[in-house]
C-alpha cells in the first residue's frame, strides 16, 4: 500500500524478542531488510496501535471434574499490542503482534504467543512473507474445515477461532487467471488445552509437555501447503494441498510415571486437499467448503456447506437481518482419527447487524447433531462505547450432550462471557 | 434496425454534442428538459474524466440529534474505470476508531449491475466476499448510504432540468435524478450544478415515499491538475432524524502511480 501513515516518530531500533522460541535464524532474515533499505530510503514509518482486554467468564455450573478450580467466575486479562514498520512506499513492512493472557485459575491458560513477526515485501505480481503470521482460508461460518496453516490457541475460546502464529516463507503470484500461494513452515505449534484447574476441559486433562509425533523430526518437520484463489464473477474459488503435521492432533490415554491415565496429544503427517467456494447472488451467499485427508486411518472426506440470506433494512431504520443455515458432514474414523462435533450436524443461525454509529451486531446460533441429538447454543453481541472502548458479550449452553460427544465432559461448563475492550 | 431507435439516439447523442460544445445558458433549449437536464450531466461527467487515479485521507464526523459526536478516519483509493458499463475500483482502509483500525473495503462499481464487494476483517485476518444489495443501508453508521459515497456513474441516472437559479455566489441549474439502478433508497435526487464549472453544489434526497430525507451541501472545493475539482468539505443533514455526518478530506492526490493490480482481492490481505 502506498498510503501515507498517519502516525509518524522518529526511527529507534527495532529489538529482537527475546520470547522467540526457535525462530530465530528466520527472525533474523527478516530484521537484515531493513538495515539495508533505510540507507536508500530513509522515510520509514512507525505505527502503534493494539488492545488490552478484561473477561469475565461465568460458569453458573459447579466444576466437574477432579482438580478443577471450582469457582464459578473466571477473570482475566489480555495484552496485544501492534508494532509495525513500513518503508519504500509500503512496498516492505515488518509487524509485530506479541499476546499476552494472564489467567489467574488456570496456568496453561496463562500464555504469551507471538501472533505476528514477519517482514512482507510487496512487489509487481508478487509477494513475499517470511516470519510468524496467520492466514485464513474458508467461507463457512459455523466451522472453519480447510483452514490449516495456523494451530488452533484452544484455551481462548471454543469456537477454534483464536490461533497461534505460524513461522512461514509464502511466496505469492498474482496472475491474471488467479493467485498463487507457496508456503513453506519449518516449525509446528502444538494445540494448547486447559490445564488440570482449568474448564472447558475433558475429565483427563491432556499433557502438554509429552506430545508425540509421526515425523521423527518432530516440530521441525517442514510442512508444506500450496493455495490457488481466483475470482470469476460472482464466485470466488480456492483450491488448496497441505502436507505435514496435523493441526489436530489425536489424543492418547497413557500411564504416566505413577501409573496415572493422562491424555497425550500426538501429531500424525497428513495429505489433506481442499477446495472452498462462495456464490454471490444478491442477497443470497453460496458456500462450501470440502477436506480430503489421508494419514489418519482410513482416507476420509468432509464437507461444510451452506446458505446466508439478508433481508437489507429490515431491522428498524437501518438494520440488517441474516438467516444462515450450514450442513457438516465428516466421515473421519472414530479410532484413529481426532475426534471432532461436527460428523454429521445442522446449523442455523440469525445475524443482527444494526448498521448505527455502535456498529452493534448480534449473532446467535444452533449446532444439531443428527446421530446423538446434541444441541449446542451461542450467542455473541458486539457494540461500541466509544471512540476507544467495545464490550463483547457471548453465551455458550449445550443440551441433550450424550455420553459418546466429544464435549460430553464439559457439559457443565455453559459459560456467559463478558469482554471490555480497550483500543489504542 | 428501429428507425425510431435510431433517431432517438441519434438526438440524444446530438444533445451530448452541443452540451460538450456549448457553455451552461446556451445548452439545448428550455422545451426539452430531459435534453438540457441529460447535456448538464454529461458536462459535468466529462469534466471528470481522466483523472486516472487518486489516493485521499477521509475524517468522517458523525453527529447525533443530541450533539453528541463521533468520528472515523479512512483513506480511500480510487482507480478511474473508463470501460462502457464498469465503474471505478476504489479501496477503503480505516484508521479510527482503532476497534476497526484495518479494516478494509474493496469495492468493483457497476453501472447497472450490483458492484462486487469484499471486506477485510484483520482480526480474523479474513476476506470475505459481501453482498452489495445493501445500497442504501449508511455506511460505518453515518447518514451517507453506500450509493452516495461509490462511483457516481453519469448512466446511473435520468436527468430533468428544472430550473436555473443562483446558488451563493454562482448560477446553478437545478436538475432532477432518477436513480435507474436497482435497490436505491430513493426516488429521485434534486442537484445544483454551477455553470461556470459544473460541480455539484448540493443534492437533495427524497426517500422512497418521496419525502425529502437528506440534504447534501459540498463546500471547500479545490481543483488539481488544472481540470479536476474536488470537495473537500461535504455536509450531509438527515431532515428526518436531525443526525448529521460531514466528511472532510484532508489530503488528495491524483495520478499517485497507483495500478489497477493495487486494487484486487489479495492486496485487501496486506493493507496496512
Amino acid at each position: 500500500m502506498r498510503f501515507a501513515n498517519k502516525l509518524s516518530v522518529s526511527r529507534s531500533p527495532l529489538r529482537k524478542s527475546a520470547v522467540m522460541i526457535g525462530l530465530v535464524p528466520v527472525i533474523m532474515g527478516a530484521l537484515a531488510f531493513p538495515v539495508q533499505a533505510q540507507d536508500e530510503e530513509a522515510t520509514g514509518e512507525w505505527d502503534f496501535s493494539g488492545f488490552a482486554a478484561m473477561d469475565l467468564r461465568v460458569f453458573p455450573d459447579s466444576a466437574l471434574h477432579s482438580g478443577q478450580r471450582d469457582q464459578h467466575l473466571n477473570p482475566s486479562l489480555v495484552l496485544q499490542p501492534e508494532v509495525s514498520y513500513e518503508w519504500n512506499d509500503g512496498d516492505d513492512r515488518i509487524d509485530f503482534i506479541p499476546f499476552l493472557r494472564v489467567d489467574p485459575q488456570d496456568s496453561e491458560r496463562r500464555h504469551a504467543d507471538i501472533r505476528e513477526l514477519k517482514y512482507l515485501h510487496i512487489d509487481d505480481g508478487w509477494d513475499l512473507k517470511v516470519g510468524v503470521d496467520k492466514v485464513f482460508w474458508g467461507v463457512t461460518e459455523s466451522r472453519h474445515l480447510v483452514d490449516i496453516i495456523n494451530q488452533t490457541d484452544a484455551v481462548e475460546d471454543v469456537d477454534g477461532e483464536d490461533k497461534l502464529g505460524q513461522p512461514m516463507v509464502n511466496l505469492g503470484l498474482q496472475n491474471e487467471w488467479g493467485d498463487v500461494n507457496f508456503f513453506v513452515m519449518p516449525y509446528f505449534r502444538e494445540r494448547t488445552f486447559p490445564g488440570r484447574k482449568g474448564r472447558l476441559r475433558g475429565s483427563i486433562p491432556v499433557d502438554t509437555d509429552k506430545a508425540e509425533y509421526e515425523s521423527d523430526m518432530e516440530e521441525f518437520h517442514p510442512d508444506l501447503a500450496l493455495r490457488y484463489a481466483t475470482v470469476l464473477g460472482d464466485w470466488d474459488l480456492g483450491l488448496a494441498h497441505f502436507y505435514g503435521t496435523s493441526r489436530e492432533p489425536r489424543l492418547l490415554a497413557r500411564p504416566d510415571a505413577n501409573g496415572q491415565i493422562t491424555l497425550i496429544p500426538r501429531y500424525d503427517i497428513i495429505n489433506q486437499s481442499s477446495v472452498d467456494v462462495q456464490a454471490t447472488f444478491d442477497e443470497w451467499l453460496w458456500k462450501l467448503e470440502s477436506i480430503y485427508r489421508q494419514g489418519q486411518g482410513d482416507d476420509f472426506f468432509a464437507v461444510s456447506g451452506g446458505v446466508e440470506y439478508t433481508f437489507f433494512g429490515a431491522i428498524g431504520d437501518a438494520g440488517d437481518l441474516g438467516l444462515l443455515a450450514e450442513y457438516h458432514y465428516d466421515g473421519r474414523d472414530e479410532d484413529d482419527a481426532p475426534a471432532t462435533v461436527f460428523n454429521d450436524d445442522i446449523f442455523v443461525g440469525a445475524r443482527i447487524t444494526l448498521n448505527d454509529t455502535a456498529d452493534t451486531d448480534f449473532l446467535a446460533g444452533v449446532v444439531f447433531d443428527r446421530l446423538d441429538h446434541d444441541k449446542s447454543f451461542s450467542i455473541e453481541a458486539n457494540r461500541r462505547l466509544d471512540d476507544h472502548w467495545t464490550i463483547e458479550g457471548e453465551l455458550r449452553l449445550s443440551d441433550g450432550i450424550s455420553e459418546s460427544s466429544p464435549i460430553y465432559d464439559a457439559r457443565r461448563d455453559d459459560h456467559l462471557q463478558v469482554r471490555l475492550n480497550y483500543y489504542f | 434496425m428501429n428507425k425510431i431507435l435510431l433517431a432517438s439516439v441519434f438526438s440524444l447523442s446530438l444533445a451530448a454534442f452541443a452540451g460538450s460544445l456549448s457553455s451552461g445558458s446556451a445548452l439545448a433549449d428550455n422545451s426539452d428538459p430531459v435534453a438540457k437536464g441529460t447535456a448538464v450531466a454529461e458536462e459535468w461527467d466529462r469534466r471528470d474524466q481522466g483523472f486516472g487515479d487518486s489516493e485521499a485521507l477521509m475524517k468522517m464526523e458523525l453527529e447525533n440529534r443530541h450533539g453528541e459526536k463521533s468520528l472515523r478516519e479512512m483513506r480511500q483509493q480510487i482507480f478511474e474505470i473508463q470501460e462502457d458499463g464498469q465503474g471505478d475500483k476504489s479501496l477503503t482502509v480505516f484508521d479510527e476508531p482503532r476497534d476497526v483500525k484495518g479494516t478494509a473495503f474493496l469495492s468493483f462499481a457497476k453501472t447497472f449491475d450490483p458492484d462486487d464487494q469484499w471486506l477485510y476483517l484483520p482480526a480474523l485476518k479474513r476476506v470475505k466476499r459481501i453482498s452489495s444489495k445493501n445500497k442504501s443501508g449508511p455506511f460505518v453508521g453515518s447518514e451517507f448510504a453506500y450509493e452516495d459515497l461509490t462511483a457516481q456513474e453519469l448512466k446511473k441516472y435520468t436527468y430533468t432540468w428544472l430550473r436555473d437559479e443562483p446558488c451563493g455566489d454562482l448560477q446553478c441549474a437545478v436538475i432532477e435524478q432518477t436513480p435507474v439502478y436497482e435497490d436505491s433508497g430513493y426516488t429521485r435526487m434534486v442537484s445544483w450544478y454551477d455553470l461556470s464549472e459544473y460541480r455539484q453544489q448540493k443534492i437533495d434526497y427524497y426517500d422512497r415515499k418521496n419525502e425529502l430525507l437528506k440534504t447534501l451541501t459540498f463546500g471547500d472545493y479545490r481543483q488539481y491538475l488544472d481540470k479536476f475539482w474536488r470537495s473537500h468539505d461535504m455536509y450531509m443533514v438527515n431532515h428526518q432524524t436531525g443526525k448529521k455526518t460531514r466528511l472532510i478530506f484532508e489530503k488528495i492526490e491524483f495520478q499517485t502511480g497507483l495500478q489497477e493490480s493495487d486494487l484486487t482481492k489479495n492486496s485487501l490481505k496486506r493493507v496496512n
